[in-house]
């Protein structure tokens, strides 16, 4: 049985861990409700873009736009969302197993990272980074959200890139997050939903159709590219949340273990000594 | 009253929030084809949005916003404004905008070889809209 100096010295280590995984809680639960916020907000405008791509394309889906086909290179653009900083549990390695265990084959894969976690850990494993923002993901702006578009797009338009997916977590609700791997160009007609397609409104454009659609998929691009970022945060904060608490509970089991083992071991003690005690006054008497 | 057939929805929504809900009689804004008004039961129209300001009208009531950048759905019933950056008079720096559009012209009247004109352009045109509005 371990001393009680060495249970004691373990218990102390283990209690102040448990005091930085508790703040640490507090920290990211006060973030996930920050983040949770924005991410509300977000929404109107994200569903009523995507409302009005998909009805757009379901009406005018015999347009022939770069941006509805794929492009002539195999390589594919994804865009990986992942956090700066670790102890979020399986938060970042989620995303990293979604690329890495893919359908898509390494060669043909160019990397777009955001956050610095998903960078190092695909970096390690020899995927093509081509352009990192990881500072973003701390307070995603939209302009920040346009500005990383921008450069995909020319990457596209330029040919380097055949088609563009998107890698990030979902904030279902505080609990569930989802890892997602969404395929952003060409804008896939299988996704449009049908309900979209019903309202058959003759739907007129200005200037025309194609530059219409030339100036608003960028902008669809962007409005997905900052839904993901900020429910990224908010995914990353809960996560990190949840880990932290499963730590905090978990050395709170290992001082009540640590406190029995210190209190048999005290007992131990004294019993011993009363012993000794007792046997030395009956060896005198 | 008989202005209660002319009533439609107006909702302007940004990335960061939605803007503004609710109804008009008339709204008008700048796209890129030249400045719109729009009544109820316009054609369907899909247009992409210029710096401009936003104006509408309920009865005799009268609501101004600077919007840059996006661009507008229009049904019979309803115009959905999707803007990248819009807002009230009152959220406006004007010495921002000032000193914005100052550079801006700096900028243009250098004739740098390497200048960006067109985005040059667009950031005159938005403090432009911003001083307008304020005054």
């Amino acid at each position: 049985m371990a001393s009680m100096r060495d249970i004691k010295r373990r218990k102390g280590s283990i209690q102040s861990t448990q005091q930085i995984t508790k703040a640490m809680k507090l920290v990211s639960t006060v973030k996930l409700q920050k983040a949770k916020g924005h991410a509300e907000e977000v929404n109107p405008y994200f569903n009523h873009m995507y409302h009005a791509v998909t009805s757009m394309l379901a009406r005018s889906g015999t347009v022939n736009h770069p941006y509805l086909k794929a492009g002539s290179s195999t390589k594919k653009g994804i865009v990986v969302i992942t956090s700066n900083r670790g102890l979020a549990g399986g938060y970042n390695s989620n995303i990293t197993k979604l690329i890495t265990d893919g359908e898509i084959p390494k060669e043909d894969i160019v990397l777009y990272t955001i956050g610095n976690k998903g960078k190092e850990a695909l970096e390690r494993r020899g995927y093509e980074v081509k352009l990192d923002a990881s500072e973003v993901i701390e307070a995603p702006t939209y302009a920040d959200a346009s500005d990383i578009c921008k450069k995909v797009l020319q990457d596209f338009a330029a040919g380097e890139i055949g088609e563009i997916y998107l890698a990030y977590t979902h904030f279902k609700n505080t609990v569930v997050h989802e890892p997602k791997l969404m395929k952003l160009l060409p804008v896939e007609f299988d996704d449009v939903d049908t309900e979209a397609s019903d309202d058959n409104v003759l739907m007129n454009y200005e200037p025309n159709e194609e530059e219409a659609l030339n100036m608003i998929i960028p902008k669809y691009i962007t409005s997905l590219f900052y839904g993901a970022l900020v429910e990224a945060v908010a995914s990353e904060n809960g996560a990190r949340m949840q880990a932290m608490d499963s730590a905090t509970s978990n050395a709170e089991e290992m001082i009540d273990d640590l406190t029995l083992k210190f209190n048999r071991a005290r007992q131990g003690s004294i019993t011993q000594e009363l012993t000794e005690i007792i046997a030395g006054a009956e060896a005198l008497s | 009253m008989a202005d209660e057939n002319r009533i439609f929805k107006v909702e302007i929504i940004t990335p960061d929030r939605v803007f503004y809900e609710g109804e008009a009689t008339m709204i008008e804004f700048n796209t890129v084809n030249g400045e719109i008004g729009v009544y109820k039961n316009h054609i369907p129209l899909t247009t992409v949005l210029a710096p401009g300001i936003v104006t509408i009208t309920k009865d005799d009531e009268q609501k101004k916003a600077a919007v840059h950048a996006g661009f507008a759905e229009i049904l019979g019933e309803k115009v959905t404004l999707l803007a990248e950056v819009a807002e009230w008079p009152d959220e406006i720096d004007i010495n921002r905008a000032e000193a914005a559009k100052e550079r801006a012209q700096e900028r243009l009247a250098a004739k740098n070889a390497n200048l960006d004109v067109a985005r040059a352009e667009l950031a005159l045109r938005r403090a432009l809209v911003r001083i307008d509005i304020k005054n």
